[in-house]
C-alpha cells in the first residue's frame, strides 16, 4: 500500500518496521513530528520527550548499550547541545543499534542559524545517511539500524526542513520483531576513561576504513548513466533539485550514504564524465573532500552556500536559464510577520516591560520571541536555548563592574527553562549576580504546536505524570525572591515589575496563565476557567489615540478614515489587555 | 507521461490550506498520480503567510514550485495571491477568495492594505473570482471556506472527473463529511 506521507512520518514509520523499541527527542521545527508519529506505536515502542536533546541522545544511548534498538531526533542546533555524548559514544560504539536525526533548516524557516551537520559526522566519526524523499526516509531508518550494528557505530542521519515537511509516496513494510540483545558488562568498550579511549580511538579509525569500503559497495551510493558531458554528484534534497533541471540530460552519482564518502565510486564517476557538478544545499561537504583527493569538480563557486536551494537557483548558476515571470508592482503587497495571537498572554508581560528605560532585555528561543517585534519592541538578544538567563548574567556583571545604570531583564519559556535555563539560574545564584528572570510559564511547549513538558502533567505518549513546581525548583536553586503573577492583569505585571527592579538580589517573575491555543486539561480548566467573553470599542468613546493598538493585538484594527478602533470578534477571545490600556475607557466587554 | 502540473495555494496560518490539500492530494494519488506536497511549518503559522504546494504528474522530483511555474494559484487571501503572483506561469490561471486579511503591519497602521488588489491581480492573469468565505456563512459554517477554494481549483484545473465526494468521505471527520461535500459543490459551481 502506498502512501503518502511527510519525512517526518516516513521515519516514524522506519522506526516501527525496523523494530526500535526506544526512542526520545526534544521538538524543534523541522523535527517535532517525528517523536509525535512515533507515539502511537504504544506496544513496541517506548516513545519520551526528553528535557533537551543532550538527554534525549544519552537516553538513546543507554537503551542502545542495554541492548535495544533506539533512536532519537532533534532538530540541527539541537545536535550541538547532544554534541558531548555523540562524540564520545563515537568512540564507544554500540549494543542495540541507534539512529540520531538531525533535521537541518537551510534558509532558517524556523531557527536561528543554517549550520550544516554534516560536519558533524566527519567530525564525531560516524557514519551518515542522508535521504532524498519520504521513501527513502523509510527504508533508510532500516539500513541505518543494520549498519549501526554492524558496523558498531551510531548512525547520523541528515534530514532538511524540506525532506522532513514534503509528502511524498511511501510503500510501507511489516516490524522486523527482533529479540534484544543481551546487556554485558564491558569496561574496554564502555567506560572512557583515558587508557581505553586511547585504545578505542585506534579501534575507530579502522572502523571508519571499513565504513569506507560499504560506502563503495552499497546500493545506497547508485550511478545514474545518460549523456556523459555532463555528471552531477548529489545527496538529499538536492538530488532532487538536480534532477529537476537536468532529467536525463545528465549521468548522477546519487549520494544516500555521506560518511565516509565513497571515493572509489566518485572517481570511477569523474572519470567518466566531461564535466563534474557537485550540488550541495549549504556548505560543501562533500565537494572539499573530493577535491582534497585531487578530483576536479565544480560546486560552491556557482552554486550558493547561502539560503535555501531550489530547482530556479541550480538552473540559473549552471545553465544560466530563468524562466519568464508576471512583473508587476510587489511594493504595495504588506508584510506579514508572524505575531503573538490574540489572547495570547505574553502580550500583557511585554506591554509592561516595553515601557521600562535602562533594561537590557536578553530573550530566549519560543514564541515570545515575538516579543521583540514591532510594536512591542522588548528585546535585546537571541543566541540559543537558555541563553538568556547565562548571557544576562554576564552583561549584568560587566554592567554592574562599570558602575552602568542598566538592569538585565531575561525572558524564558516554561519548556526552554526546563531545557537549559536551569543551569543557567544556578549560575545567576552562585555567583551573586542581581537579573531579573521572567519565566513565561504558559503550561506547554508553544511555538512547536503543543507537545507535554515536564510542567504539564503528561508524558508524550499521554500517561499522568508529576508537575514540575517551577516556585520551587526556583527556591531550592536558592532564589529568595519569587513572585507569580497573571500577565494579563498589567497592574500586577507593572507592580511586579516595580518590585524586582527596587532589589539588589536575584529574582524570578513567574507568569502563569496558559498558551491561547492550548486544548485545557482538566487541571487548567480548574485554574483558569474556560471562556473570557469578547471586548468590544464604544466608538463615541474613542478618542483615537492608538494606545491599544501598541499592544499588537491581531483582533485590533485602527481605521485611518474615521480614527477610531474596531475589534474583530472572529479574532477576540477576551483577554482584556486592551480594555486595561484604554485612556478612557472605550472598551468593555460584551453584555457588561 | 503525465506533464507535471503544479499548484499553489497561498493564505494565512489557520484558513485551512493543510486541510484543502489533504483532500486535494488523497484525490490525485488515488487517480494514479505521482504527487509531492510542500508546506512550512513552525514559526510562519503564528498569524504569518502561508503557502502549501502541490506537484503531481507520471513523475515528479522536487517538491517546490518555482517563480513562473504554477499553473494555479489559489488564494485563499487576496494580498497573499498579490505575493505570490510571480510564481504563476505567464498563461497560469488564478482562483481568488474575495477575502481580506490585515497583517499587523496594516492594523497598527503602518502600512495600507494595497487598494483593489484582485483588479491588480485580473490585469495580470486569467483570474476567477469567488466569495468563498460568504458561501461558507451562507452553508452554515464559516470554516468550510477551504472546501469551496477546492471546488474551485478542482474544477479550474479540470480535475472533476475524480470522485471526490468519496474522497472527502475518506480524509475528513465523520461529522463534517456532510458539510464539506456541500461546500466542495458549491466551490465547483462558482466556476464557470
Amino acid at each position: 500500500m502506498r502512501r503518502l506521507l511527510t519525512g517526518n512520518e516516513a521515519v516514524a514509520r522506519g522506526a516501527y518496521e525496523a523494530g526500535i523499541t526506544y526512542a526520545a527527542a526534544y521538538p524543534g521545527t523541522p523535527s517535532t513530528e517525528i517523536l509525535e508519529n512515533i507515539a502511537p506505536y504504544r506496544k513496541e515502542i517506548i516513545a519520551e520527550w526528553a528535557p533537551n536533546e543532550k538527554v534525549a541522545l544519552e537516553s538513546a544511548i543507554g537503551a542502545s548499550i542495554a541492548g535495544a534498538r533506539a533512536l532519537a531526533a532533534m532538530k540541527h542546533v539541537g545536535v550541538n547541545v547532544a554534541a558531548d555524548p555523540l562524540f564520545t559514544f563515537g568512540y564507544t560504539g554500540v549494543n542495540g543499534g541507534i539512529v540520531l536525526i538531525t533535521a537541518d533548516d537551510p534558509g532558517m524557516h524556523s531557527s536561528q542559524n543554517e549550520q550544516d551537520n554534516r560536519y558533524y559526522a566527519k567530525f564525531a566519526k560516524v557514519a551518515m545517511l542522508e535521504p532524498s524523499n519520504s521513501q527513502e526516509s523509510k527504508d533508510m531508518i532500516k539500513a541505518a539500524i543494520e549498519i549501526s550494528e554492524k558496523y558498531d557505530t551510531l548512525v547520523l542521519f541528515r534530514m532538511t526542513t524540506r525532506i522532513c515537511h514534503s509528502k511524498t509516496l511511501v510503500e510501507l513494510g511489516e516490524r522486523e520483531e527482533i529479540d534484544k540483545k543481551s546487556y554485558v558488562k564491558n569496561l574496554q568498550k564502555y567506560d572512557a576513561v583515558p587508557s581505553v579511549s586511547r585504545k578505542l580511538h585506534v579501534q575507530l579509525e579502522k572502523k571508519l576504513e571499513k565504513l569506507e569500503e560499504f560506502s563503495n559497495e552499497t546500493e545506497i551510493n547508485y550511478f545514474e548513466w545518460n549523456d556523459k558531458k555532463i555528471g552531477i554528484i548529489a545527496s538529499g534534497i538536492a538530488y532532487q533539485y538536480a534532477k529537476e533541471v537536468f532529467g536525463d540530460k545528465a549521468s548522477y552519482l546519487k549520494l544516500g550514504f555521506t560518511y565516509p564518502l565513497p571515493m572509489k565510486k566518485i572517481k570511477e564517476f569523474a572519470d567518466e564524465v566531461e564535466t563534474l557538478y557537485v550540488i550541495e544545499e549549504l556548505e560543501p561537504f562533500i565537494e572539499e573532500q573530493i577535491k582534497a583527493a585531487g578530483i576536479d569538480c565544480i560546486g560552491k563557486e556557482k552554486v550558493p552556500r547561502t539560503g535555501e536551494l531550489n530547482p530556479d537557483i541550480i538552473a540559473k548558476a549552471l545553465l544560466n536559464e530563468e524562466r519568464p515571470i508576471i512583473e508587476y508592482d510587489k511594493s504595495i503587497v504588506a508584510d506579514r510577520p508572524p505575531t503573538l495571537c490574540a489572547g495570547c498572554p505574553h502580550r500583557g508581560f511585554f506591554y509592561e516591560l516595553a515601557k521600562r528605560k535602562n533594561v537590557m532585555i536578553t530573550g530566549d528561543i519560543g514564541c515570545y520571541g515575538l516579543g521583540g517585534m514591532d510594536p512591542l519592541n522588548a528585546k535585546d538578544t537571541c543566541i540559543c536555548m537558555g541563553a538568556s538567563i547565562s548571557m544576562g548574567h554576564g552583561a549584568q556583571k560587566v554592567f554592574n563592574k562599570f558602575n552602568e545604570d542598566m538592569r538585565v531583564i531575561a525572558v524564558i519559556g516554561d519548556s526552554t527553562f526546563f531545557h537549559t535555563g536551569i543551569n543557567s539560574l544556578l549560575d545567576v545564584v552562585y555567583n551573586r549576580s542581581n537579573t531579573i528572570t521572567c519565566i513565561l510559564d504558559n503550561r506547554i511547549t508553544g511555538m512547536t504546536g503543543h507537545q507535554e513538558n515536564p510542567g504539564t502533567g503528561f508524558t508524550l505518549q499521554g500517561m499522568p505524570t508529576k508537575i514540575v513546581d517551577i516556585p520551587a525548583l526556583v527556591k531550592a536553586i536558592g532564589v529568595e525572591h519569587i513572585k507569580v503573577v497573571n500577565p494579563l492583569n498589567l497592574s500586577e505585571m507593572k507592580e511586579a515589575f516595580d518590585w524586582a527592579l527596587s532589589l539588589d538580589e536575584p529574582s524570578v517573575i513567574i507568569t502563569r496563565w496558559p498558551c491561547v491555543l492550548k486544548k485545557h486539561s482538566q487541571l487548567d480548566r480548574e485554574e483558569f476557567g474556560d471562556y473570557m467573553g469578547l471586548c468590544e470599542v464604544d466608538e463615541e468613546k474613542c478618542i483615537g489615540c492608538r494606545i491599544c493598538i501598541k499592544t499588537g493585538c491581531p483582533a485590533l484594527q485602527f481605521n485611518k478614515e474615521i480614527k477610531k478602533v474596531k475589534i474583530y470578534k472572529t479574532q477576540c477571545i477576551g483577554c482584556e489587555v486592551c480594555l486595561q490600556v484604554c485612556p478612557v475607557k472605550a472598551i468593555s466587554k460584551v453584555g457588561e | 507521461m503525465a506533464e507535471v502540473k503544479n499548484i499553489l495555494l497561498v493564505g494565512v496560518g489557520g484558513q485551512g490550506t493543510i486541510l484543502a490539500s489533504k483532500i486535494l492530494s488523497a484525490g490525485l494519488v488515488g487517480a494514479g498520480y505521482d504527487v509531492k506536497m510542500s508546506e512550512v511549518h513552525g514559526m510562519a503559522q503564528r498569524g504569518g503567510s502561508v503557502t502549501t504546494q502541490v506537484r503531481y504528474g507520471s513523475e515528479v522530483f522536487s517538491p517546490i514550485i518555482g517563480k513562473g511555474q504554477a499553473d494555479i494559484l489559489v488564494c485563499f487571501e487576496a494580498m497573499e495571491g498579490l505575493r505570490l503572483l510571480d510564481h504563476l506561469k505567464l498563461n497560469g490561471k488564478v482562483v481568488v477568495n474575495d477575502y481580506k486579511i490585515p497583517s499587523i503591519p496594516i492594523l497598527t497602521g503602518k502600512r495600507d492594505y494595497p487598494e483593489d488588489v484582485i483588479e491588480k491581480i485580473k490585469e495580470k492573469a486569467s483570474t476567477m473570482t469567488i466569495d468563498a468565505a460568504g458561501i461558507a456563512e451562507d452553508l452554515g459554517d464559516a470554516k468550510t471556506m477551504n472546501v469551496v477554494l477546492l471546488g474551485a481549483l478542482v474544477k479550474a484545473m479540470g480535475l472533476d472527473e475524480i470522485d471526490w465526494e468519496d474522497v472527502i468521505r475518506k480524509t475528513v471527520k465523520e461529522k463534517f463529511i456532510d458539510i464539506n461535500i456541500k461546500a466542495f459543490n458549491k466551490g465547483i459551481k462558482a466556476i464557470k
